[in-house]
């Protein structure tokens, strides 16, 4: 394998925090969300010209400081890290258009601070996708913790304020309490942090410590939303809806199930795992979340809720996927970060519209709007239907690939698992689509003339939910990404 | 008991300087008044200062000053003298209780133009009629 | 010119400080530069005898010329030029960002303020240079005297809490002295390496355990190690933030130091952690300290009150960080003097920043605080990151060697205490977070549309620079603290200890 030293990964870092005193400084509101593009579309620039070469199979290192004893601060680029950095990055464009149109319609207080903060989160995010060890992951894990609180009590309300102490509390109290220690431990007993393809923890551990560690990784990246630590994540929904569909559907809880996922293949690795059956515990765990999220779900009438707990739901799929470590269930569970972020950001991008454009959270309160915002419901259904795992929509790869990867591994249990989640899916969001359409005229709520948000806010989620259709078509890099990531880490 | 009779009697600077500084910690800790804490604390260092200056001495040796001591003959042993060094350091040590003392005696001053009182169960309670307007 | 650096050190600040008293007299404004330049001279001082040390080993210098056992030396090796540095920094920093708080609060005493706070540095350079034992007990009474004098020259209760610190600290010392006395009865010397050389024989010797336990039981008075902490809060809040400044960064700090010197270059590892087995007792009392602390902290309503809890539990973590016993937990409580004294300096600067401004330090005050004073906040942050332990700011290395230390010494009582007192750190912090940010509250209906009233009204930028400074300080001492530890730190822990 090729290892290319290059600074490349540490200015894709940075570039958005170097953004951020210009964005202070600008004088007008053009000016700014001009630089916050600049930034966005550099970023993405630099991690797309990574590719090619780690396609072709290599791997891109830079070492920044050496911290302790042989122990530094590290960025690797590998298919796993850079796929999720080409997923959140263009993202970031996207996320950037919507947000001039979202902020500027309900005229929002402090947008400065919100471009800043937006900016440093997505730096600490790209961060943990090409951290190299465990210790840079924990760095930027943190530092992405405290760049999103502003942004979830952006509204400095007394419900902003309870949400924020909840976000920090489960986040930061579950990283500190759990798994700095569990960092700590392993790096006594081995000496060592780097991230390599089968782990570094075999034959150091007994078995009942092994099972401890892994449990303090699994619930201490409380940003995975697994149960019981998921709470934070609807309470974060108090945000302005671009910080929930960029940060609450992809950036912030993808860093979490990118962690547990990463340590599960890096630190403990596969032969471990599967020699001591450790990952089948994980798997449990995973399924439990998945089927008790979605019936949470299904009881949901705040739309972003809703789409909260099907965000918790769905980021145990990537869990389970992983934790099965059979190749096509790692595939197919990697392939799900993007496949997944692109439908849901969609729903969340369509949530944000719906209220921007009038007003409306909950969904007893949404029939006939379909009439009235035909190209947003449009939209929406799409991103259900990815989400759901149809065709014709990319979600339903990654799914399918999780499902092969259940067969593969032999654990029926799980099959029916995702089976069953499909099926609370459909439930829980086909209903919306269905009455947001097809209602008698005396039923709906709404007059019957085309009444949609601004462009700055249609375009995106236009954007997003095509593309999630066009996944399903073409779905590289993506796939070859997600290929190559399991087989240098399961090698199958 | 004769062997403690024995040991008092060959220790007995020891037990005479924690017997002055248990006097000096008690005034200390339980006076009321700050003036008679600030003698307390006094008391406790200078048990201190006696402590040294008795491990100095040696019976029937002489006191550590040579005379003639250039132009002598005679070879001097130090084990003839009393340790000079103790006494050295004490010197240094009283200074040092003298300066806290003036610094706690400004403060008393201090406190006292404050509250005009030294009493510190008055003091104590004009801060909490104070705290609670 | 190398060789007179250690004497240098010393010398400069304490002329100044009589330079400073006399100048006062002609013109009040020739003290802030003279204060200065003397403090600066002592700073150039102790980075040159740092390069010295880490390029050529320690270096010993012979007041006067006496050679020891007789004479006093003062030993700079290792462990003492890095907090030499730190002691010099924090000084001068301080002394830049107090030169406002100092002219309001103190008119027509300005010279006698800034001829104590360049005493009290000299005090603190001498402790940590010094290689003899009774020396210190000197230089530690200067600090503590000036010290005083620092704290009383406060208004309302700061004479009442500096005269019980007087009483407190007296005793302390005292102890320290007793201690002196009986190693000076068992072993006839006072210089420390003397000291270190009769060890190994004494082993067993009743008059060296008790010096031991007296010794530091003084020394833990003075450093305020729960529940002897008594005199810190008020002390340290009533005073002036402008002697605060100086006064709490260093204090705690530097006793902190004189414990592992006479710990680890008096009474030598191999007497106190092998011989004698009061380690384990010592570091359920610092799992005591951090606990108790951090709860304490909990319970305050004013940012000044808070801090000074929060002091005592970090005392609680450099102690039994001390007292494990291995390298690791060395390592970490002699790294943990230099990043907390930053970290408290930082957070007192905010505190004196947000006080001179608001003239009040209570939560209730710090409404709105991140929109009308945003750089001092700014600061501030770093130094609230820093003590929780967040990555890369200094204070997560510190602790991290401290846990690891607790691990392999298989003290999980005191990583739980870490742990939990990191956890509460934060609650702490971002409570005042939570009321400068979200409070006053928004009318529910209108929350697009407020708090664009208040205006930015910042602190000088005499406070302001000096804050940023150590603000980035925290950070850079974060990434460099691998090469502080390598090149520094591991050479100051005696070969034998693991």
């Amino acid at each position: 394998m090729d290892i290319i030293y290059s600074a490349k990964p540490l200015i894709a870092i940075l570039v958005s925090l170097f953004v951020i005193p210009i964005l202070i400084s600008s004088r007008s509101d053009n000016t700014r969300e001009a630089w916050t593009f600049v930034a966005a579309i550099l970023k993405f620039i630099i991690i797309a010209s990574m590719a090619p070469l780690v396609l072709k199979g290599a791997q891109i290192q830079f070492t920044l400081f050496e911290v302790m004893p042989h122990l530094a601060i590290k960025l690797k680029v590998d298919s796993f890290g850079l796929l999720f950095a080409l997923v959140s990055s263009p993202l970031w464009i996207i996320t950037s258009v919507y947000s001039i149109g979202y902020m500027r319609t309900l005229k929002e207080h402090s947008q400065t601070r919100y471009y800043c903060y937006f900016a440093m989160s997505l730096s600490a995010t790209i961060g943990v996708a090409f951290s190299a060890n465990l210790l840079t992951l924990y760095l930027f894990y943190e530092m992405l913790s405290f760049a999103t609180y502003p942004l979830v009590t952006h509204h400095q309300d007394q419900e902003a304020r309870s949400s924020g102490r909840k976000y920090l509390l489960y986040i930061l109290g579950s990283s500190i309490a759990f798994v700095l220690p569990a960092m700590l431990f392993i790096y006594i007993k081995t000496g060592t942090f780097e991230f390599v393809p089968q782990g570094f923890m075999a034959g150091h551990f007994t078995h009942g410590t092994l099972l401890v560690l892994l449990l303090m990784f699994v619930f201490g990246f409380a940003k995975a939303g697994i149960m019981p630590f998921h709470s934070w994540l609807p309470a974060a929904m108090v945000a302005p809806t671009p910080v929930s569909a960029l940060l609450h559907a992809v950036a912030v809880v993808k860093v979490g199930v990118f962690c547990v996922a990463r340590v599960i293949t890096g630190v403990f690795g596969t032969k471990l795992l599967l020699s001591t059956d450790l990952n089948t515990v994980v798997c449990y765990i995973a399924s439990f979340t998945i089927i008790a999220a979605s019936l949470i779900a299904l009881s949901q009438d705040g739309l972003k809720r809703r789409l909260a707990f099907s965000t918790i739901g769905q980021l145990s799929y990537i869990v389970l996927g992983v934790a099965l470590l059979s190749p096509l269930a790692v595939t197919g569970g990697i392939l799900h970060i993007a496949m997944h972020a692109f439908g849901k950001i969609t729903l969340f991008f369509c949530a944000g519209a719906i209220f921007a454009a009038s007003g409306i959270k909950n969904i007893s309160d949404m029939v006939g709007i379909g009439k009235r915002m035909p190209i947003t419901m449009t939209c929406f259904l799409i991103g259900s239907l990815s989400v759901i795992g149809l065709p014709p929509c990319g979600g339903f790869i990654s799914k399918w690939y999780l499902v092969l990867g259940t067969l593969e591994a032999g654990k029926m249990f799980f099959l029916f698992v995702l089976l069953v989640s499909s099926l609370l899916n459909a439930a829980y969001f086909l209903p919306i689509v269905y009455r947001a359409f097809f209602c008698t005229d005396e039923e709906s709520m709404f007059e019957n003339t085309v009444n949609e948000v601004p462009t700055w806010c249609l375009v995106p989620l236009c954007i997003t939910a095509s593309i999630s259709v066009i996944l399903f078509f073409f779905p590289q890099p993506f796939l070859k990404l997600a290929h190559m990531t399991a087989q240098t880490l399961i090698g199958g | 008991m004769e062997n403690l009779i024995h040991m008092i009697g060959a220790k007995f600077n020891y037990i005479a300087y924690i017997i002055l500084m248990m006097i000096g910690l008690y005034a200390l800790i339980a006076k009321n008044n700050l003036v008679k804490k600030i003698i307390g604390m006094s008391i406790f260092q200078t048990s201190i200062i006696l402590f040294y200056v008795s491990t100095a001495y040696k019976t029937g040796k002489a006191i550590p000053i040579v005379e003639h001591g250039h132009g002598a003959h005679s070879v001097i042993h130090a084990t003839d003298y009393i340790n000079p060094l103790p006494h050295v350091l004490m010197l240094t040590a009283i200074v040092v209780s003298v300066a806290t003392l003036g610094v706690a005696l400004a403060l008393a001053i201090k406190v006292y133009r404050q509250y005009g009182t030294l009493e510190e169960d008055d003091i104590n309670s004009q801060i909490r009629i104070q705290a609670g307007k | 010119m190398v060789q007179q650096l250690p004497a240098l050190l010393i010398i400069v600040p304490l002329l100044t400080a009589l330079v400073v008293a006399m100048a006062s007299w002609i013109s009040p404004r020739l003290c802030l530069p003279l204060t200065f330049s003397g403090l600066a001279l002592s700073l150039a001082a102790s980075i040159g005898v740092l390069m010295e040390v880490i390029a050529h080993g320690p270096v010993t210098y012979t007041m006067g010329g006496w050679n020891a056992p007789m004479g006093i030396v003062y030993v700079i090796d290792y462990l003492s030029s890095p907090i030499l540095v730190v002691i010099t920094s924090v000084a001068i920093l301080n002394l830049i960002s107090a030169r406002k708080s100092v002219e309001e609060s103190f008119p027509g005493k300005t010279g006698a303020f800034y001829s104590l706070y360049i005493l009290f540095t000299t005090g603190m350079i001498g402790i940590v240079a010094t290689g003899d034992a009774f020396n210190l007990y000197v230089l530690l009474e200067i600090a503590a005297l000036t010290g005083y004098s620092l704290i009383g020259l406060g208004n309302d209760r700061a004479p009442l809490a500096s005269l019980n610190y007087l009483f407190i600290g007296t005793i302390g010392a005292s102890f320290y002295l007793l201690g002196v006395g009986y190693l000076y009865i068992a072993t006839g010397t006072l210089n420390m390496a003397d000291l270190a050389r009769f060890m190994p024989q004494m082993a067993d010797n009743s008059m060296v355990l008790f010096a031991f336990i007296i010794c530091m039981t003084g020394l833990f008075i003075k450093m305020a190690l729960f529940p002897m902490h008594g005199w810190l809060p008020n002390a340290y809040s009533f005073s002036s933030t402008a002697a605060t400044g100086v006064i709490a960064p260093l204090t705690t700090k530097v006793m902190i130091y004189a414990m592992i010197r006479v710990g680890l270059y008096v009474f030598t590892p191999a007497y106190i952690f092998n011989t004698l087995h009061m380690s384990k007792a010592i570091v359920w009392v610092a799992i005591a300290a951090i606990v108790m602390g951090s709860l304490l902290a909990l319970a305050q309503k004013s940012l000044l009150k808070m801090l000074t809890y929060i002091i005592v539990a970090e005392v609680g973590y450099m102690v039994g960080g001390f007292f494990l016993g291995n390298r690791m937990g060395i390592t970490g409580a002699t790294l943990h003097i230099i990043n907390d004294a930053a970290m408290t300096l930082c957070l007192f600067m905010a505190a004196g920043a947000i006080s001179y401004k608001l003239k009040d330090d209570s939560f209730a005050s710090m409404k709105g605080l991140f929109r009308k004073m945003p750089v001092t906040m700014i600061g501030f942050g770093a130094g609230a990151l820093a003590v929780i332990g967040i990555p890369p700011t200094c204070g997560f290395f510190s602790k991290w060697y401290l846990i690891t230390g607790g691990m392999e010494a298989g003290q999980y009582g005191f990583v739980a205490a870490l742990l939990f007192s990191s956890l509460v750190n934060a609650v702490l912090f971002f409570r005042i977070f939570e009321i400068a940010h979200f409070e006053p509250f928004a009318d529910p209906h209108d929350h697009h549309h407020h708090g664009h009233s208040e205006t930015v009204n910042e602190a000088p930028l005499s406070m302001v620079v000096p804050l940023l400074v150590v603000a980035a300080a925290l950070i850079v001492l974060g990434i460099y603290s691998g090469d502080i530890v390598t090149k520094i730190i591991q050479s100051a822990i005696p070969a034998g200890i693991v």
